[in-house]
């Protein structure tokens, strides 16, 4: 079974971004940029399905600049078997890179396609089922376990209140979450492995797919300050505050 | 145009979420629809027509709604959206998990977790875990919307709104719900709670966990939350999770207890109303939002709290 894996370039998790003053984005350049967290997760799960034997092959893929080649180099350095960057400049929304990814997968005919819950940038958790649903398969959100039977996959899934198992006819597509497994980390000679392996740069523009932004980002803002509180001596004050300050117990 | 909001339900009543998502709807302009699309689900269409502000509750009942997978519940939304201007849900598993679906199906974009409307196609949403506010327009015909519950009100009942069935979409048959485990809580939801007792990896131990902050959250009426440090290393399931990747909770008091106050973890909780740190260490970074912070031993502190409520 061939496993699929999109990747994206994201600022580091632990990289506070500060709103450009002009107000048209967040502050990018000079910032450290890594895999996304939950794309990380995906690489790994597909990982150990194949080393359990269950996948055959796992390829990244990544849509975006070609700066995203470091970014499928991590994924290759996990031990994805080879990448693919669809490269494009232009600003691309979760749509845009659904029907990317399904030109990708419609050449490459994966069996399943397990991507990240969501982006940390544009926290927007679209893309994966966008996806699901352009390519008429079945889809397993937000999965912290995943099990590959013959012809289906069981899938536990994080929802609000505990956790449900769905079981889903193959072809499909995962979204991982945070629980699902901790990533490894790449070591120095799987780095220096993964420069060799096969890395397909595809420009977006052959796959003959419509990636017009449908949205407008009329402005950024930076989200209101909470004004500096205090501290307090002990609990008694802390009660007292509370009680007769802000009224909330 | 009208408005469809997808009610999130368990075939018996109306989730609170579904509520802020009817607010937020009224802020558009239009009459309200409301789609209840389940198995046996009568019970929570007339919990549905007593909403407040809905002009109309549109059910859909047929068994292979009963588990409401994405799958077939998107098919049906895809059919009925064509004659709606807008089409919300709440960002809730559920309504995250489906509405996408939707959008791609119409080839439209979708708007994830709004929390302001400034006009039909201007609306306000966090990026960067809630450090940075994005307002975007939308040229779509249908707008797919996902809204941040705690970000609007919720909506009063009252109302006697018209019931009308529709036809159910195909069954697509490709998903079947193998189970769930629920968590058993008797305290107030996450979600809807005036006061959250969180608490992080300071506490230790899970034992230590549910002896210290169990009686502070009861004698307060409070629900239990916690940082990802404490569920990853199993003091609470999961669910319990307040952050980017848990739940968004805005109550009236947010009392973080031995929480060091990563960015994550502030993203689910910095619109509280009331923050109280107690940690420790007096440089960790919950106190830089705190309205009072409490520097200290929190097995010394939370037990003389308790006692002192």
């Amino acid at each position: 079974m061939k496993v699929l894996v999109p990747v994206k370039r994201v600022v580091d998790y632990n990289v506070k971004v500060r709103v450009k003053s002009d107000q048209s984005g967040v502050e990018l350049t000079g910032v450290k940029m890594s895999i996304n967290p939950f794309d990380e997760i995906a690489v790994e799960e597909a990982v150990r399905l194949r080393e359990a034997g269950v996948a055959t092959e796992v390829v990244a893929v990544s849509c975006g600049s070609g700066a995203s080649q470091e970014t499928l180099r991590s994924a290759l350095a996990m031990g994805a078997d080879r990448a693919i960057l669809v490269e494009t400049d232009a600003e691309l929304q979760p749509l845009a890179v659904a029907r990317l990814l399904q030109a990708v997968a419609g050449r490459e005919q994966p069996q399943m396609v397990i991507c990240g819950k969501q982006a940390i940038d544009d926290d927007a958790n679209q893309t994966g089922q966008m996806l699901a649903a352009l390519m008429g398969w079945p889809q397993a959100t937000f999965a912290s376990k995943v099990a590959v039977g013959e012809g289906v996959v069981a899938v536990t899934r994080e929802i609000d209140g505990g956790l449900e198992t769905l079981e889903l006819k193959l072809p499909a597509v995962v979204t991982a979450d945070l629980r699902l497994n901790e990533p490894r980390y790449a070591t120095l000679p799987n780095i220096m492995k993964a420069k060799k392996k096969p890395l397909e740069v595809l420009p977006a523009a052959e796959l003959g797919v419509d990636i017009t932004p449908r949205l407008r980002h009329v402005r950024h803002a930076e989200p209101a300050a909470r004004k500096g509180g205090i501290k307090v001596a002990d609990v008694a004050e802390l009660l007292n505050k509370l009680r007769n300050e802000a009224k909330v117990i | 145009m009208a408005i469809l909001v997808i009610a999130e339900h368990d075939n018996q009543s109306i989730k609170a979420a579904t509520l802020n998502t009817v607010t937020a709807a009224g802020k558009l302009g239009g009459d309200v629809h409301m789609l209840v699309a389940g198995a046996g689900c009568s019970a929570a269409a007339e919990a549905a027509a007593k909403v407040a502000g809905v002009a109309k509750v549109l059910v859909c009942d047929a068994p292979h709604y009963e588990t409401q997978t994405a799958e077939n519940v998107a098919e049906l939304v895809k059919g009925l959206a064509q004659g709606y201007s807008h089409v919300l849900a709440p960002a809730t598993s559920a309504g995250k998990n489906m509405l996408p679906r939707v959008a791609a199906l119409l080839d439209v974009a979708q708007i994830s977790d709004i929390v302001a409307v400034e006009a039909p196609d201007t609306f306000v949403r966090p990026i960067y875990a809630g450090n940075a506010l994005a307002t975007v327009k939308s040229a779509d015909a249908i707008k797919l919307i996902t809204v941040r519950t705690t970000a609007f009100d919720a909506a009063g009942d009252g109302n006697a709104a018209p019931v009308e069935a529709v036809a159910a979409g195909a069954d697509l048959g490709t998903t079947a719900l193998v189970g769930r485990e629920i968590t058993k809580s008797a305290r107030p939801e996450l979600g809807a709670a005036k006061i959250i007792v969180s608490g992080g990896r300071g506490l230790g131990s899970g034992d230590n966990y549910h002896q210290l902050l169990e009686p502070l959250a009861d004698k307060l009426g409070a629900a239990l939350g916690a940082s990802r440090a404490a569920v990853d290393a199993g003091y609470v399931p999961n669910d319990y999770q307040v952050g980017q990747t848990g739940k968004i909770v805005a109550p009236q008091l947010y009392i973080a207890i031995g929480i060091s106050g990563a960015i994550q973890h502030l993203a689910g909780m910095k619109d509280s109303k009331v923050i109280v740190a107690i940690n420790k260490d007096p440089e960790a970074p919950i106190f830089q939002v705190a309205d009072y912070g409490l520097v200290g031993d929190l097995f010394q502190v939370v037990p003389e709290l308790t006692g002192a409520v």
